[in-house]
């Protein structure tokens, strides 16, 4: 393998220590809402409205990172479960069962406290359809108030006026108001300048980081690290101090790092030697997150950009948090998210990256759960393929449900894939490590 | 001299039949620059494509006569069979005169059908139609006005002509009129679902995805008027609602496997945009306002659409149970369909609350055991019939 094994004990740099400990606070915040009597909102990823939310003291509650979790805690098996003997369709997305089949065993939160009942789900309809419905669904359990912010998707591939528009009239008319009646507290909109002033801060220092994997070797794996770079920007955190904070420390971790030539931290100590340069489209595998990487990092096989760190916001492609048009702002924040990008959009931003990014491949995870990902993802795989010259390959798995996730048939797709990489480099193209 | 119900029902069976579209063919055909606009369901406004001078094309997937081949290639086990039967359409040219493609706002595999169709058929027209989901006039209706007009604008460079507000005018009133009639059909096969069974009506309301609608308008008189006419045994039936069939379309023996396993289907959520607008839309004023403000307040429920008030859901049903005189409710979803899928536990709920029967199953387009659906479908409506 190719990641020093000197030690099993997982490398842990400041700045996944300072994550770790703001993730931990928010759960112990949302957690005790209801002896604090902070209200909670929940939401979802792409195109969440953290800076707002806060603009009313309000806590900020993702399911998908509630499901998220518990596939990595092994839990979301048992879960997924429980909601098909309620009814729901073992051909859904397993993020919605793993959350009802939560809620039905008490919503524990990795705190082991239970999660309080949202005061107000706040529906950010972006760039998946499953949302609207799993928001639906809460509603049916919860009772509780709910607020739609309906995000049109980018089906010519352009945000137009129109859109932008739409987006802005909800949040002033729908959303603020919603959020208001719930806390209780009135909209100051400097307030929401001054978070948003922070998440730019914030996302310059992110995409530094992204785009440090154009180095070779790549101080980053852009996928399996790359999720975890991304997590306070998509979360709970964008427009604090923390984030500004973590960000700065992340970027001088990696400066460091491209100084001395190295390569990405993996759980098993550092990768020593570039073979591969993968961009991967759609999300990880959750269930078997660890030894889904391992599969990678023991043959050498670093991702350098991946459309997944793009979900919740594409930053790299010029998007900020604009504070002198707050709201425009947040509406075109949505309206670019990954997911919500056709088709033709999609492909030309992983062809960019694979040129930028000076790739030696494409891999799909393509993942059962989610249609919005999947569907067209072998048409986008031929044509990155015809456009690029490089090989790509394709393997599917499941983001929380452990049925889908066959260790040995990925890792044999794998490897085969590697393969096919070597023999394409032989007939003259592209070395990783130059 | 007047059609029987054999001679409607034959040619409506012939049109469904040909996966060729030749009546859309031979209309394009008959005169030079007529230009033809597909749509994929649930919901797309026809008025502006006829009002163009164009023929609004339903493609509802190649059903269960396709042997799909090439669109397996383009799409993942685990994704339902419309958009690999429809892919296998366009790349065995079955579909190769049609102008433009709509692809409506229903599902995130249709959605990201409208990008395939942009990469593989570039030559085409191909616009994925947002709607809103927020029902205010002055917020989603403003959106959707605009968003009709761009489609307009789309339409005309299709059609290669100006579409004035008077054309859609004009169109609106031809889709009135034939609104009512699929309205008249529904409320004759509720009250006679003997004399209208509902492979029958299927293939009626099928024959209005192909046909110009002032003909399929016809066709559904002359069908209304001979199912009157036709001496049918009434049977001891129960009577049932179809729930969940609003996109990929079930092969045409699972209809007729329910009705032979002693169901009438009194109500159905088949091609919904033959019914999509609820009632006449204003012919007078600004056209795309009224379509607008139709859509927003008057149209069908059903689950590509956000319900705003929790209270409601499920309540289109349970009404819709109580109107059409129904005793229960077969959730029958194709495999793989969010939409439906996501929807039915709500939905089901609200028929338990309502004390209202219901089961279901899924199919996919080209289902061929239909023994399992008759035992489950006989099974519910002796149970109905037993205990209820």
């Amino acid at each position: 393998m190719n990641a020093q094994a000197a030690s099993q004990d997982v490398i842990k740099e400041p700045s996944m220590l300072k994550q770790k400990a703001m993730i931990a606070a928010n759960f112990d915040k949302l957690t005790s809402a209801n002896e604090t009597g902070q209200k909670i909102a929940a939401t979802y990823v792409p195109g969440n409205l953290n800076e707002l939310i806060m603009c009313f003291d309000m806590g900020n509650n993702l399911p998908e990172i509630n499901a998220i979790n518990n596939g990595m805690r092994k839990k979301s098996g048992a879960m997924i479960t429980e909601a098909e003997k309620q009814g729901h369709s073992e051909d859904v997305c397993t993020y919605v069962k793993a959350d009802i089949g939560n809620m039905s065993r008490g919503a524990i939160a990795p705190n082991g406290k239970p999660m309080p009942v949202p005061d107000l789900l706040l529906l950010s309809y972006t760039g998946c359809f499953t949302f609207m419905k799993w928001f639906e669904l809460l509603r049916d359990q919860y009772g509780c108030e709910t607020t739609m912010l309906h995000v049109p998707y980018e089906g010519d591939g352009k945000i137009t006026q129109n859109m932008r528009d739409y987006v802005v009239k909800q949040l002033k008319e729908d959303v603020i108001p919603a959020l208001e009646k719930v806390s209780g507290v009135k909209f100051d909109i400097d307030r929401l300048r001054e978070y948003l002033r922070k998440s730019a801060a914030a996302e310059d220092n992110l995409v530094w980081v992204l785009e440090s994997a154009k180095n070779k070797p790549s101080p980053i794996d852009a996928y399996f690290g790359g999720v975890y770079y991304i997590g306070p920007i998509f979360t709970a955190f964008r427009g604090t101090d923390d984030a500004v904070e973590y960000y700065k420390l992340l970027r001088t971790e990696i400066e460091a790092r491209l100084a001395a030539g190295k390569g990405p931290i993996t759980p098993e100590g550092e990768l020593t030697e570039e073979k591969y340069r993968l961009v991967v489209e759609g999300p990880p595998n959750w269930t078997s997150f660890r030894d889904f990487w391992k599969m990678f990092y023991d043959e050498g096989a670093v991702v350098v950009a991946s459309t997944y760190t793009k979900v919740g916001g594409v930053y790299d492609q010029g998007f900020r948090h604009d504070p002198d048009h707050p709201l425009e702002s947040l509406a075109d924040y949505c309206l670019g998210c990954y997911t919500n990008r056709n088709l033709p959009g999609r492909v030309d931003l992983i062809e960019k990256y694979m040129k930028e990014y000076q790739a030696d491949g494409f891999l799909v995870n393509s993942i059962k759960s989610c249609n919005s990902f999947s569907a067209g993802q072998l048409l986008i795989m031929r044509e990155i393929e015809t456009r690029t010259g490089k090989p790509a390959a394709f393997i599917e798995t499941d983001l929380v449900d452990p049925r889908y996730f066959s260790a040995a048939n990925v890792k044999n797709r794998l490897e085969s894939y590697f393969q096919m990489i070597d023999q394409k480099r032989k007939g003259g193209g592209s070395a990783a490590a130059a | 001299m007047s059609k029987t119900v054999t001679e409607i029902v034959d040619r409506c069976q012939a049109l469904f039949e040909d996966l060729n579209f030749t009546s859309a063919r031979e209309w394009k055909a008959a005169e030079p620059g007529r230009k033809v606009v597909g749509y994929m369901p649930v919901y797309v406004p026809r008025e502006i494509i006829h009002a163009g001078g164009m023929l609004p094309l339903g493609i509802l997937g190649g059903g269960e006569a396709l042997e799909v081949i090439h669109g397996d290639a383009y799409y993942q086990s685990y994704i339902c069979r419309i958009p690999r039967s429809t892919i296998e359409l366009a790349i065995t040219k079955r579909i190769d005169f049609v102008d433009g493609m709509l692809f409506p706002s229903i599902c995130d595999v249709i959605r990201n059908l409208s990008g395939m169709w942009k990469l593989m058929f570039p030559k085409v027209y191909a616009r994925y139609f947002d709607v809103p989901q927020n029902y205010r006039d002055d917020i989603g209706g403003n959106y959707y006005v605009e968003e009709l007009r761009e489609l307009k604008e789309g339409l005309e460079e299709v059609a290669g002509r100006t579409i004035t507000d008077e054309d859609i005018r004009r169109s609106i009133a031809v889709y009135n009129e034939n609104r009512r009639l699929v309205q008249e059909v529904y409320d004759f096969r509720t009250k006679q679902p003997w004399k209208a069974p509902s492979w029958e009506v299927y293939l009626l309301m099928r024959a209005g995805m192909v046909l110009p609608v002032e003909e399929h308008t016809q066709l559904m008189q002359d069908y209304l008027a001979a199912a009157e006419a036709e001496d049918r045994p009434m049977k001891d039936n129960c009577r049932i609602i179809l729930q969940g069939s609003f996109c990929e379309q079930p092969p045409l023996n699972l209809v007729k496997s329910i009705e032979l396993a002693g169901c009438y289907i009194v109500d159905d959520d088949y091609m919904l945009v033959t019914r999509w607008l609820l009632g006449d839309c204003p012919v007078d004023g600004d056209p795309l306002r009224n379509l607008a403000s139709k859509f927003l307040h008057e149209s069908m429920e059903t689950a590509a659409k956000y319900e705003p008030d929790g209270t409601r859901k499920g309540q289109y049903l349970v009404d819709a149970v109580r109107d059409r005189a129904a005793e229960g409710v077969i959730f029958a979803a194709p495999s793989f369909c969010d939409p439906a899928l996501l929807d039915r536990p709500m939905l089901a709920n609200a028929l338990s609350r309502a004390d209202i029967p219901h089961i279901s199953f899924k199919y996919a387009e080209n289902s061929g055991q239909m023994q399992p659906i008759r035992e489950q479908a006989g099974t519910f409506a002796d149970t109905i019939k037993l205990w209820s």
